[in-house]
């Protein structure tokens, strides 16, 4: 079968959108994680800024990312005409 | 059934679920009016044992199917809510459970790579690959690697990958569950071992996927519950707050100002020193154990002879003799106490700092933590993204937008425990820095004596100074007690240790029953019928399925009798291998249509070759296996530990996929298409993979 341009626009934007949820991702672990010792110096209620992104904060970001890429791309999915119908 | 639509379906399991949450909850308060007349604890643990096995016998029993969509994929009908659940009991394994909480207290921040590493993955598995999967619609994952890539050696490749990892795993969850078992009712490990193992089967013998996802929903509701109750109440006491994610930071900043204390009081040094003076002692007579051993048994016989000259107290004698007796029997026996005496060295440190960051004698030594650290939070991600019996779970949901949706609800139960787990760590620092420590040898806390009477690697104390008052460096604690004894450090009664108990079991069995399904189906499915026997009927084929899940529990539950030795090394390493041998290929093979069968098989393999090329030659047990003699030292790269072996391995399997595919012939035009029907939920005129 052939893809329309609306096809491939779909999927350009589905791209688009995992490359920044992909750099969200990056950041959160790997660039907050190498500057932990830094990040420690900075204490909110108690904790150590650093400590409680390792142990709380990287964890709720992730969630809220998944559920934000669900919801837009089932919207996505009705927007470009290519969502499932029901079963 | 099959005439109710999907949103009665859902209505239903919502009823059901409610009530059963409901029901388990009324049957632990019955339990604990029962303690309060009388009950004995013995007694407790025996009726959650029986009562929540049962119950998975129970709804395995009564999802029993013969057919084989139902078998394999639970009918493609499970709602994206309640595979949430599911996925998190499959996810969730008895050292999540029991052990991860213990890891964060010893370990601090180091040990926040667990935390990171298992819950970061699902983002990748979001992005990358749940949805996508799900949209192909088969059986298992060496079914996409041998549709995408053609053949059946890619295929081959995915099922020596699957069924390496998943057993590795297994093993550690059959002996977590042999472990509980024997803790809280007394049998004997080896007949714990085969106890759990009829309730993993029962969960999953009859039904398959379809049993094994109600039952790893109702298994997810009670080891919530027995995890939270304990903290949320430790939480209420000493924070004064009932969410201990938020307020723990209270408990910490004390736990900082005492670890401060501890490090300069004078008592706690003399203990270190005396620890220190052991090791050091130990290492010496390692040097000649020969000479050392004559010369110490010398030594004790001539106490004891002179002794008895001098006449001495009957007491003395007797202490004289003693020691004699316990005298190593051999310079074997002996070496092996020096060996852990010599391990006192790591005691006879201060405590570390818990929040902070790659602890290290000087910049280089905290420069390879750090690296350390990154690299394991990549590997249990990646690995966590490439895991089998994870993504299996997501062929399950009726569709491609609840697949994606699926992912964030598992994500958020994982969650409630995951993010738990930190705080409950520095909870139980709290009480043990500040009421343990500095109490009274007479007077210890009950969970102290009583834990160490049903294991002594759990907890032991000892007064080494002999000056009647608790040293922190006197005390060791495993890695399993913090879970263990949160209750009664929390002061709730027995009947809540035999609730964590049941949910460090529901743990145990739902990862088991998960990863044993993915080896049977990658052996009854992969193997046989698509390799050895397409025409097989249903009937057969499913009978072979179940034939192989007994075959394989039987075998992984031999394995986990005999305890082996470093089945946490072999968990760990279960990631990496995962990592390496399937995400490069998965990965590219939905989103890079280049991507040809050459290039995935080399790829598969180079990751996988690598991966373990570096733990042979840098773990230790690995290294006596393959005979490997040369320093370990010079076998590092950038000062990488083995169990983060993935890290050359994931970039170096994308490496050699994309240059092999470069100089090999593009995949025909039904990859193609195949692969643009995966990228789209729904596409008019469509071509169709679903498996039947």
């Amino acid at each position: 079968m052939q893809l329309t341009e609306r096809h491939k626009e779909y999927w350009r934007r589905n791209m688009k959108m995992t490359a920044i949820l992909l750099a969200i991702w990056f950041v959160v672990t790997y660039v907050v994680g190498w500057y932990a010792r830094e990040l420690n110096e900075l204490v909110i209620f108690g904790f150590p800024f650093g400590f409680y992104m390792g142990a709380q904060g990287s964890l709720i970001i992730y969630v809220i990312m998944i559920f934000y890429y669900a919801i837009r791309m089932n919207k996505l999915d009705k927007e470009y005409d290519v969502a499932e119908g029901e079963g | 059934m099959a005439t109710q639509t999907q949103a009665q379906f859902k209505q239903s399991l919502k009823k059901y679920y409610s009530l059963y949450a409901g029901g388990f909850i009324a049957f632990v308060i019955l339990l604990a009016i029962a303690e309060q007349m009388g009950l004995p604890n013995r007694w407790i643990g025996y009726c959650f044992l029986f009562a929540t096995v049962g119950l998975y016998a129970m709804i395995g029993i009564m999802s029993r199917t013969a057919d084989v969509a139902e078998y394999y994929v639970a009918g493609r009908r499970v709602p994206a809510f309640f595979n949430g659940m599911a996925t998190g009991a499959d996810w969730m394994s008895a050292a999540s459970f029991i052990g991860m909480a213990g890891g964060l207290y010893i370990q601090g921040y180091d040990g926040l790579a667990f935390i990171m590493g298992w819950t970061g993955g699902y983002v990748l598995v979001a992005l990358f690959l749940a949805p996508y999967l799900r949209k192909f619609g088969q059986f298992t994952i060496p079914d996409f690697l041998g549709e995408r890539y053609g053949g059946h050696t890619a295929r081959s490749i995915g099922v020596f990958a699957a069924v390496l990892c998943s057993f590795t795993y297994v093993v550690a969850q059959i002996y977590g569950v042999g472990l509980i078992t024997s803790r809280f009712t007394g049998l004997e490990f080896g007949v714990g071992v085969f106890v759990g193992l009829g309730g993993i089967l029962v969960c999953s013998f009859l039904g398959g996927m379809r049993a094994v996802t109600w039952t790893q929903v109702a298994q997810y509701i009670i080891l919530i519950i027995a995890y939270l109750l304990p903290v949320v109440w430790l939480s209420v006491q000493i924070t004064h707050f009932p969410i201990p994610q938020l307020s723990y930071g209270y408990a910490l900043e004390k736990v900082t100002e005492r670890e401060k204390v501890i490090k300069v009081d004078p008592k706690e040094i003399e203990v270190r020193n005396i620890l220190k003076a052991k090791a050091t002692d130990a290492e010496a007579k390692l040097k000649d154990p020969a000479a050392a051993y004559a010369a110490d048994k010398a030594a004790a016989e001539k106490k004891l002879a002179d002794l008895k000259a001098a006449n001495a107290a009957p007491d003395q004698v007797a202490a004289a003799e003693k020691s004699l007796t316990a005298f190593p029997k051999d310079v074997d026996a002996a070496k092996a106490q020096w060996t852990k005496e010599k391990g006192l060295a790591a005691r006879a440190a201060p405590p570390r700092p818990h929040a902070e960051a790659f602890v290290g004698k000087d910049d280089a030594a905290r420069n390879t933590a750090r690296l350390n650290f990154l690299a394991l939070v990549f590997c249990l991600m990646v690995g966590t993204a490439a895991l089998p019996h994870i993504l299996m779970r997501y062929y399950t949901t009726p569709s491609v937008e609840e697949a994606r949706q699926s992912v964030g609800w598992s994500l958020f139960f994982i969650f409630l425990l995951y993010f738990t787990a930190p705080s409950l760590a520095v909870l139980v620092k709290f009480d043990v820095y500040t009421h343990l420590v500095g109490s009274s040898f007479a007077d210890l806390p009950r969970w102290v004596a009583s834990w160490a009477a049903v294991d002594p690697t759990l907890v032991s104390i000892k007064d080494l100074n002999g000056d009647g008052i608790v040293q922190l460096a006197e005390i060791v604690l495993g890695q399993d007690i913090i879970v263990l004894a949160t209750p009664e450090i929390a002061g709730l009664p027995y009947v809540v240790s035999g609730l964590v108990a049941a949910g460090g079991l529901a743990a145990a069995l739902s990862t088991a029953d998960g990863l044993l399904l993915t080896i049977a189906n990658a052996l009854s499915h992969d193997v046989y019928y698509k390799m050895i026997d397409p025409h097989a009927s249903t009937k057969r084929r499913l009978t072979i399925a179940k034939m192989l899940l007994l075959v394989v529990a039987a075998i992984a539950a031999t394995v986990a009798s005999q305890k082996p030795a470093d089945i946490l090394f072999l968990v760990s390493a279960a990631f990496s291998f995962a990592a390496a041998a399937f995400f490069p290929a998965l990965v590219l093979g939905i989103f890079w249509k280049r991507a040809s069968s050459w290039g995935a098989v080399l790829g598969m393999a180079a990751g996988l070759g690598i991966t373990f090329y570096y733990m042979a030659m840098t773990q230790p047990w690995l290294r006596g296996l393959f005979g490997v003699t040369s320093p370990v030292a010079d076998n590092m790269w950038f000062g990488i530990n083995p169990i983060s072996a993935g890290v050359f391995g994931v970039p170096l399997g994308f490496a050699v996929i994309i240059i092999v595919s470069l100089l090999t012939p593009a995949p025909d035009k039904k990859t193609q298409e195949l692969i643009e029907h995966v990228r789209y939920p729904h596409l008019r005129g469509d071509i169709d993979t679903r498996a039947t």
